[in-house]
């Protein structure tokens, strides 16, 4: 773009849960929003709106990031996956599985950044200590303090994606 | 809360970044992984006019060796430094610090160029980067130079780097053999960021005793600090649990820190002497082994 840009708008171009979106959006313009009111994803959620609660939680590119601490125009040409697209035809991703079996939810505002974190976590780690899903866990916040069903969820979806009988 | 509107370019090359910061001065602001500086403008604390993004341009991720000198790109992201095999191995202080920078989503965006050119002071890769002697490459439309870490840091929030400067690499020389290096880090708990923080590199002599020693403490001031006292009582001495605890209390001499409403100035002192303390033990077991 040209040096006299100014504020001009910029066009981008983002793979969302598998599908491109082209758009056009003002620089300031977060990708949490951009999500949210441009493309009607609502699942991400603002929380602290300050990097610190993961609520924003989001995939860019398969690294988990928080999306209210990121611009749209940084995601330019990068693939996305939220919340809305960890399902796969019809069937619940394991990590959300866990967290309907566990009950790794009171009132769910946290849930779909807890279990964007636990997914990325468990594709890094399919084995994970209780110490490891705990730290794992520690750019998220759930203000309910529901963390030990939450790691309980995390543990089940665990044994279930290596495969594992689950009982109870 | 959203930033103040500004003008976006995506600039591919360094060349190309350093002549829209020569043109645009202090209205422009260089983007890497933004999470010092998107947080800070959705507050209004900063508010610049063009925002010039780093990520197209080519070059400037990853870590690779260039003889005995590690070498960052400025783009390299904290998750990358963490999790480096040879990071791990030859500067396991570095691994260190790059582990415990904020959380697991800030360390997958957070780029270790950004974090030492914001010069937090309550940052965690300017202390361990000055324990370890590193040097910082930056790029001008008049060229290329390296500065020393101890000249690259000026005051907080406040580096070497002139406005027309774009920060492309961290040069880290690799310990020779008989080095051990550490971090070590007393966390807010809340934000995550240093209250206190110590960095070692210790040398360890044929006999057991100190051959040389660099710590460097955060916490204390708008820049990391030598510890040159505690290093002084450590040259020459054996590594004895006695001998690191006495230096390690002069960790604080010489500094001036303001307290705050979480830790006092002498909780800060008391504190460097304990933070200084683990660093050195943990990098002299590691020049041992």
């Amino acid at each position: 773009m040209s040096a006299e840009a100014g504020y001009a708008a910029v066009p981008i171009s983002v793979i969302v849960n598998g599908v491109k979106h082209e758009a056009v959006v003002e620089p300031r313009t977060l990708l949490v929003y951009f999500l949210r009111e441009n493309l009607g994803l609502t699942g991400t959620h603002v929380g602290c709106d300050t990097s610190q609660c993961g609520a924003c939680t989001i995939h860019l590119n398969g690294r988990a990031v928080k999306s209210c601490t990121l611009l749209a125009v940084q995601a330019n040409g990068a693939e996305v996956t939220t919340i809305e697209g960890l399902a796969r035809g019809g069937a619940l991703h394991p990590v959300q599985e866990g967290f309907r079996e566990k009950h790794g939810l009171q009132c769910g505002y946290c849930t779909p950044g807890m279990i964007m974190t636990a997914a990325y976590l468990l594709q890094s780690n399919p084995d994970p200590t209780e110490d490891q899903i705990k730290h794992g866990l520690e750019g998220n916040l759930c203000r309910c303090t529901g963390y030990v069903n939450i790691v309980e969820s995390i543990k089940w979806a665990a044994e279930r994606m290596r495969g594992q009988h689950v009982s109870g | 809360m959203f930033p103040a509107n500004f003008g976006y370019f995506s600039a591919r090359s360094v060349e190309e970044a350093a002549d829209l910061l020569n043109k645009h001065g202090e209205d422009a602001k260089l983007l890497a992984g933004g999470h010092s500086l998107i947080p800070a403008m959705k507050l209004r604390l900063a508010a610049p006019r063009y925002l010039i993004d780093l990520d197209q341009v080519p070059g400037l991720r990853g870590i690779r060796l260039e003889g005995s000198v590690l070498v960052i790109g400025a783009l390299t992201v904290h998750a990358d430094v963490a999790s480096s095999d040879l990071v791990r191995r030859r500067l396991p202080g570095l691994a260190e610090a790059a582990s415990v920078i904020g959380d697991v989503q800030v360390r997958n965006r957070g780029t270790i160029g950004g974090s030492v050119a914001h010069a937090d002071p309550a940052a965690d890769f300017p202390v361990i980067l000055t324990a370890l002697n590193a040097s910082l490459v930056s790029v001008s439309p008049s060229g290329k130079r390296t500065i020393p870490v101890a000249e690259f840091f000026v005051d907080f929030y406040t580096t070497a780097l002139a406005p027309n400067e774009v920060l492309t690499e961290v040069r880290v020389p690799l310990p020779p053999s008989g080095v051990g290096t550490a971090y070590a880090k007393l966390a807010h708990p809340a934000s995550g960021y240093v209250v206190v923080s110590a960095g070692a590199w210790m040398e360890r002599g044929p006999s057991g005793q100190c051959a040389s020693a660099r710590v460097a403490i955060g916490g204390l001031g708008g820049v990391p600090l030598r510890a040159a006292q505690t290093e002084a009582a450590l040259q020459g001495q054996p590594l004895t649990a006695q001998v690191i605890t006495a230096a390690a209390a002069k960790a604080a001499e010489g500094a001036d820190p303001d307290g705050d409403s979480y830790a006092s100035a002498d909780y800060k002192r008391h504190m460097a002497a304990v933070y200084a303390r683990r660093a050195i033990e943990s990098a002299a077991q590691r020049a041992a082994g």
